[in-house]
């Protein structure tokens, strides 16, 4: 469904440039579910808005939906709906009016488009609003609307540019139902973006995390979690003069890694914390090393991100 | 013919809220209607305007509402690029360069109606009705109004995603031209830099061109070099919005 290679784009602001994407390579099968994770000014926009054919890349190529998207432009924008980062509806317009425009700019008759309106409307249940304005409308039917909005076309491939941000927990959980049934209804190709990792973890079957314009990771949350991040392990020991002692015995764990110290807590990274837990918890008592507390805990994709960058994701939201 | 139907749904999409409200149409005409009613008699009583007080005042109130409407009509698109509906509306197939003609369309219809009716009011008001040359007048005022949209359009592109460019441009040179133009007093009497100003400006041609056929007069010079200003003003103005528009927003 999507193919981009070393997609790129510079910006030049006044004098200055920045390079928000640096040669971006993404395949996305279709009927797969990719998040596509970053902080903030990580260059998600910008790549979405390149694989939409909103923005010309400065240099790499991409194919989305089976076609070019710079030289076969219009095939592309047929096959493909998009709901962007800003909402979608203008303020001026009636909300179904402006569905019935938006589908009659995918080519549709007004008749055939007023009834996919109305239905739209009741599918993302904003039943009975077609004649509100945008400004009437609560955050979460907003961002409905553009949901309703994007799926005009009925298109195979839906691209979401962070589709709950700013929402309150219930409406997030709301768009989130609407976004699994269309998977589960239409077998649509989504490709979203979010700094939310609870949402990425999840939701999603393949994380695809940006960083500074590069791909950095890409793979299930669980493996990403495995592979990159490990559990974690944190012991309390009795006496804080044994922690050196307890230390050197945690290093000789399956996987262990970033063993810190402090006063008589120890905290280290391993593999498989439900195996690696007892096995040191026994290693202990042989050495006569005694704990007062155990625990273990799975990794986030939090921890995922600062294995790999060494800053927090939330440490650059604004 | 896809051309003409994305056209046409970018004009309806426009057109809808004035179609639901006509009566914001009168509301954006305040200025004019008041000038209309509150200064038009003070000129009436004055004498030293060239030609009857009427037909040389109405192509005047026709004018300031060629700068308010079309010249403004980018701030709309400004809105709709800020917000995300521009970039909605892009992703789809429609035709780009419909995207500009829908709304420039719409703009077009809007000045025609308030045109026809200023006119309609003033004639009662005292304005001698040469319908020839007031048919011929619309043209040229709707033709300008084009171009400035297209300008202003241009000015809104190039604005997005701030805005203050456009609110700036628009602030700094809406009341000089309009000022400059000889729209509300004559500039014959003004001093020389004045009259320099008054001929750089576009506008003054096409005012002067406007009152020569308002008086009924078809085969004026100023009728030709009004026509001239405001077919170079459209071609202009839709050019350049047009090739912006292409480079992809
Ligand atoms: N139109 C633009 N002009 C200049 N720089 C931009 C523009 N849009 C985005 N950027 C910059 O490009 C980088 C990536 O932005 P963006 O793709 O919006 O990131 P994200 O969506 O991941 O938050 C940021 O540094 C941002 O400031
Ligand atoms: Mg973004």
């Amino acid at each position: 469904m999507i193919h981009a290679r070393g997609l790129t784009k510079t910006y030049t602001l006044k004098k200055t440039s920045v390079d928000a994407v640096r040669g971006v390579d993404l395949d996305v099968a279709a009927g797969q579910l990719v998040a596509f994770l970053g902080p903030n000014g990580a260059g998600k926009s910008t790549c979405l808005r390149m694989l939409t054919g909103l923005l010309p890349p400065t240099s790499g190529t991409a194919r989305v939906a089976g076609h070019d998207v710079t030289t076969e432009a219009a095939a592309v924008r047929a096959r493909i709906g998009y709901i962007g980062q800003k909402g979608g509806a203008g303020e001026a317009f009636r909300i179904g009016d402006e569905l019935v425009t938006q589908g009659r700019c995918y080519g549709m008759t007004r008749r055939a488009a007023r009834s996919r309106a109305e239905e739209l409307l009741t599918v993302v249940g904003l039943d009975g609003l077609f004649a509100r304005k945008p400004s009437t409308l609560s955050g979460g039917q907003r961002r409905r609307l553009d949901i309703a909005l994007g799926l005009m076309n009925r298109p195979p491939l839906l691209f979401l540019d962070e589709p709950s941000t700013g929402l309150d927990p219930a409406s997030r959980a709301d768009i989130w139902s609407h976004i699994l049934r269309l998977r589960a209804d239409h077998g649509t190709t989504l490709f979203l973006t979010t700094h939310y990792l609870d949402e990425a973890d999840a939701m999603a079957e393949r994380v695809v995390v940006i960083d500074q314009g590069r791909i950095i990771a890409d793979g299930t949350a669980r493996g990403l979690k495995a592979d990159l991040a490990g559990d974690r392990l944190t012991v309390t020991l009795h006496d804080p003069a044994d922690t050196p002692r307890a230390a050197e015995l945690a290093m000789g764990l399956p996987g262990a890694a970033d063993v810190t110290r402090d006063g008589p807590k120890l905290t280290l990274r391993v593999a498989a914390a439900d195996r690696a837990l007892p096995e040191f918890l026994r290693a202990l008592d042989a050495a006569g090393l005694k704990a007062d507390t155990a625990e273990s805990s799975r990794p986030t994709l939090d921890d995922v991100f600062l294995a790999l960058t060494g800053r927090t994701i939330q440490d650059e939201d604004a | 013919m896809t051309f003409l139907r994305d056209t046409a749904t970018i004009f309806t999409r426009e057109f809808a809220p004035v179609w639901r409200d006509p009566l914001s149409l009168v509301f954006t005409m305040a200025q004019p209607l008041l000038f209309l009613y509150l200064f038009g008699p003070l000129l009436e009583k004055g004498t030293d305007t060239p030609g009857p007080a009427w037909q040389w005042f109405v192509p005047g109130i026709l004018i300031m509402m060629c700068l308010s409407g079309p010249l403004m009509a980018g701030y709309f698109l400004l809105l709709d690029l800020i917000g995300g509906s521009m970039e909605r509306l892009l992703v789809t197939p429609v035709s780009r360069t419909a995207l500009l003609v829908g709304r420039t369309l719409k703009e077009f219809v809007v000045l025609l109606a308030q045109a026809v009716l200023i006119i309609g009011l003033a004639v009662p008001l005292g304005l001698d009705l040469h319908v020839p040359g007031v048919l011929t007048g619309l043209t040229l005022l709707v033709v300008f109004g084009i171009g400035l949209g297209g300008l202003s359009f241009l000015l809104a592109i190039v604005s997005a995603p701030g805005g203050e460019l456009f609110y700036g441009v628009t602030q700094v040179v809406m009341f000089p031209l309009l000022l400059l133009s000889g729209v509300l007093l004559p500039v014959e009497n003004g001093p020389g830099w004045l009259q320099v100003a008054a001929a750089a400006n576009p506008v003054t041609y096409v005012v002067e061109a406007e009152r020569a056929l308002f008086a009924g007069r078809f085969l004026d010079a100023p009728v030709v070099w009004g026509a001239s200003a405001a077919v170079v003003t459209a071609l202009l103005g839709l050019h350049l919005a047009r090739r912006r528009m292409a480079r992809g927003l």
